[in-house]
């Protein structure tokens, strides 16, 4: 009735009708597909960043080898870091987060559709803003750099150095216009503020989803601890974020318009650079690690057939690391000259993280004592999380101890160290969940032959990467130094770490293949390819447009679980004689809602709207010429005139479309 | 007419309508933009470089003060603009909205002036020192929020006029304007307060 009061002829396009073909994945506001597109995407970067690896670990091979140049090294490494954080680990994350939250709360969509077709566009441009440094920027030799090698010409740097080389920390003053000319630290900044606007936008996205739109009986702690991970990490997004919005907007005002907020030669604070970057740089790690702790959450219990031990315990651990993890950045900064009382301050909280992150481990672990445990391979990336995930937490604690990290301080050690929490624990978590959820994106189970042949290769390539650089940084071996003398003795080591790294990349070959072989003829799933305990898996496999027929009431944690298993007098469980019965009938009703359902339609202006943004940040970077002006023009109108378009068109088309 | 089911008519959990919750989570994240900026000031404030002027010395505080009050009057207005729409009363609501954005406007003009006054009059330049790096920095900020909530305003004048009465969806989007333009206007009591009347000069 109220719907077809409104006209669609008030919008400026007639709307896109089709769910299909090309355009339909472009105009497309479902959480599932924007999740899809999320995850290749996020893929995409990742071979990117693991080839930009390989060919670091070729130029470290042997003791002054020669393979790229220095300013190339610089380049790589910055850009490594940087697209495996940015653009692989969280917006594989996100795409986590769109497809499952939705499904896990027993809703039918996210809050805000249309804002997050809008952020993973807004994601998806400052990617390719990030990278169009190489397409742009001028390749200026660093002043630092010619007074280490001589007058170096632009031509020798190799056509890799066009990237930005500052690290992903993008250390001040060493970044500002006088060290860094050139525009490849501006497209740096601005991509990264690009991105930042993406995260922003799908956290508040996501708290608004799991505080409203939960399904009935869905109380907080009923919610899975994947759903309690993600809103903890959009929490941490939504405070952090907006200090490295300042920090960049600082930097680029700073090589752009001349301020002299990191200029020391005239009274600038180099050293406000670091604590605006690692008081959002630290909440960041968890921003990379607390959704595969969620995803691990989630694994475990199943493949274990126990519940998660310690439920609450694991939901408010790390609703605590997250708020502790505000309050230990400086720890990054003991080598910076920061007064003893602040290291000792942030070296104790720095140690305290250590209690609730113990917490999870213990937890996890006695989930899966006296389980019944099946060793399936999202099983195995669980627990190959698990124990790396561990040790890279120990050598984490080992940095709290200020003198001792004076010593690994720009080290091989801290490589070690955050390659262990972020590749064996993050990345780990996240093939566990690729695994684990893979029949719920496609309707079929991935091949555990090959899915066991990933998991070795790249455990044993992992551990044969950064075991050995734990002892190559104790022996003084520096990080971001693009050789190492022969009599350093350094090369044997760092061998078997270039070769652990190969092994890595034919693990991922192996991936890729089973998942296009998988997706094509692996096995049917049926609903309920795990016996798993959560709500997603109520509804058939590939998930239908709809989510659910119809919205589920939830009546306990574990809601799936129990209506398929009773207890004995012993508190064992025991597989009800109707479960089988049950899912035959979940599988029925979920493919046959009882009514049509009326799902948010799909539209252009979420793209339109994100185009705009890079649109502007070009014409930033490029000021002072006309064209910069035009751009910044151009990028204004279009954003607004699809800002009111948006605002002026109905999230669902009236009923008469049907 | 079959029955149709919505995705998106079910129940709020919090009982808070999702925009509402969205504004309100969004402006908490605004909160520690603002708290970067003004940490930021605080620590440049008082830090000259060679012989250039810091802000703290050429602040003209009478001036400000006229204009502060013209923002904090804004709220006032939007909180009639609101009371207005609760009792549906269609010109009045129109007429408060345009009067906020009349002030708000105003308030940017000042900022425009003093701007100006302290670039060419006083030499204070968003080069000079990291000091007026930061104040320029910081105010240039809260002025493009002021001037976002300014277009925001008119559109709701616009929309208001155009359907000629406002439904329950634009009465939804006067509250969320109205959320964001009073976080704004505390924002700058914040900055008045800390910025200009408590900056010593050295």
């Amino acid at each position: 009735m109220t719907a077809t009061a409104t006209r669609p002829s008030s919008t400026i396009f007639r709307r896109p009708k089709s769910t299909e073909g090309f355009w339909g994945w472009v105009t497309t506001v479902d959480h599932k597909k924007i999740g899809i597109l999320y995850g290749y995407a996020a893929f995409f970067f990742f071979i990117i960043g693991g080839i930009e690896a390989l060919i670091l670990r070729i130029q470290l091979s042997a003791p002054d080898n020669t393979f790229i140049t220095a300013g190339e090294y610089n380049a790589l490494f910055t850009m490594h870091g940087t697209t495996m954080i940015f653009l692989f680990v969280m917006p594989m994350s996100a795409a986590f987060m769109n497809y499952l939250l939705p499904l896990m709360i027993g809703a039918r969509d996210v809050a805000f559709p249309r804002m997050n077709a809008l952020s993973w566009w807004i994601f998806v441009f400052g990617g390719i803003f990030l990278y169009s440094t190489y397409l742009f920027s001028s390749p200026e030799p660093p002043v630092g750099l010619t007074t280490i090698a001589g007058n170096l010409d632009p031509s020798e740097l190799g056509w890799l150095a066009r990237g930005p080389d500052g690290g992903w920390f993008c250390y001040q003053p060493n970044c500002g216009p006088f060290y860094t000319p050139g525009h490849a630290m501006d497209f740096w900044a601005l991509g990264l503020q690009i991105l930042g606007l993406a995260s922003l936008i799908s956290s508040i996205n996501f708290i608004v989803t799991v505080f409203n739109m939960r399904a009935r009986g869905m109380r907080l702690l009923r919610m899975p601890v994947f759903v309690w991970m993600s809103m903890v990490v959009a929490f941490l997004l939504l405070f952090s974020l907006p200090i490295i919005a300042i920090a960049l907007f600082m930097v680029v005002f700073d090589r752009q318009f001349g301020s002299l907020f990191f200029a020391a030669q005239a009274g600038g604070d180099p050293i406000l650079w670091q604590h605006l970057f690692w008081l959002f740089g630290h909440p960041e790690v968890y921003i990379l690690i607390l959704p595969a702790m969620g995803i691990v959450s989630e694994v475990l219990p199943v493949f274990s057939r126990k519940p998660l031990f310690g439920y609450a315990a694991i939901v408010f651990a790390g609703a605590a690391i997250a708020f502790l993890g505000f309050g230990v950045w400086a720890h990054h900064m003991f080598s910076s000259g920061i007064t003893p009382v602040a290291q000792a301050a942030f070296g104790i909280s720095t140690m305290t993280i250590a209690v609730p992150t113990g917490v999870k481990i213990f937890n996890w672990m006695g989930t899966m004592w006296m389980g019944k445990i099946r060793f399936k391979t999202p099983m195995l990336f669980a627990i190959g999380f698990l124990a790396m995930f561990t040790i890279g937490g120990l050598s984490g604690v080992t940095h709290s101890i200020v003198p001792s990290d004076w010593q690994q301080t720009d080290t091989y050690y801290i490589v070690a160290h955050f390659h262990y929490v972020l590749f064996g624990g993050s990345i780990f978590g996240i093939f566990a969940g690729l695994y684990y959820w893979f029949p719920k994106f496609t309707g079929r189970v991935m091949s555990e032959r090959l899915g066991k042949v990933h998991f070795w290769l790249q455990f044993i390539g992992f551990n044969l990467t950064f075991a050995p650089m734990h002892w190559l940084g104790l022996q003084g071996m520096i990080r971001r130094t693009w050789q190492y003398p022969e009599e350093a003795g350094y090369g044997p080591w760092n061998m078997v770490v270039s070769a652990g790294a190969f092994i890595i990349a034919i693990s991922i070959a192996v991936f890729i293949y089973n998942w296009v072989v998988s997706k094509r003829r692996g096995a049917p799933s049926g609903l309920d390819p795990w016996d798993a305990r959560t709500v997603e898996w109520t509804i058939p496999n590939p998930t239908p447009e709809y989510n659910f027929a119809k919205v589920p009431v939830i009546h306990s944690l574990d809601d799936f679980w129990h209506r398929k298993y009773d207890e004995d007098d012993d508190g064992r469980a025991v597989r009800r004689e109707d479960a089988d019965e049950t899912i035959r009938t979940l599988e029925e009703e979920g493919r046959n809602p009882a009514t049509p359902i009326h799902l948010p339609a799909p539209s252009y202006f979420p793209v339109m709207m994100a185009a705009g943004v890079p649109t502007i940040f070009y014409g930033f970077i490029f000021h002072t010429s006309i064209a910069g002006k035009a751009l910044i023009v151009i990028g204004a109108l279009l954003s607004i005139s699809a800002l009111i378009g948006w605002g002026m068109e109905p999230l669902e088309e009236p009923a008469e479309h049907h | 007419m079959t029955e149709l089911v919505h995705a998106h008519d079910e129940h709020e959990s919090t009982g808070i309508e999702n925009r509402k919750l969205g504004m309100w989570a969004f402006l908490s994240s605004e909160f520690l933009f603002f708290g970067a900026l003004i940490s930021n000031y605080l620590l440049y404030s008082n830090r000259p470089f060679a012989d250039s002027v810091v802000p703290a010395e050429v602040y003209d505080i009478p001036f400000t003060s006229v204009s502060s009050f013209v923002l904090l009057m804004s709220s006032l207005t939007m909180v009639l603009a609101h009371n207005a729409l609760t009792r549906h009363d269609q010109n009045a609501t129109g007429t408060w909205l345009m009067a906020t954005a009349m002030l708000g406007a105003l308030f940017l003009g000042g900022q425009v002036y003093e701007f100006r006054t302290f670039i060419v009059h006083d030499g204070l330049k968003l080069t000079s020192n990291p000091a007026a790096s930061a104040f320029f920095f910081l105010t240039g900020f809260h002025g493009t929020h002021v001037a976002i909530g300014v277009i925001m305003l008119l559109s709701l004048w616009g929309m208001s006029r155009r359907v000629g009465s406002l439904s329950e969806r634009h009465g939804m989007n006067l509250e969320l304007v109205g959320l964001y333009w009073h976080f704004v206007d505390i924002i700058w009591i914040v900055i008045f307060t800390v910025v200009y009347l408590l900056s010593t000069p050295v």
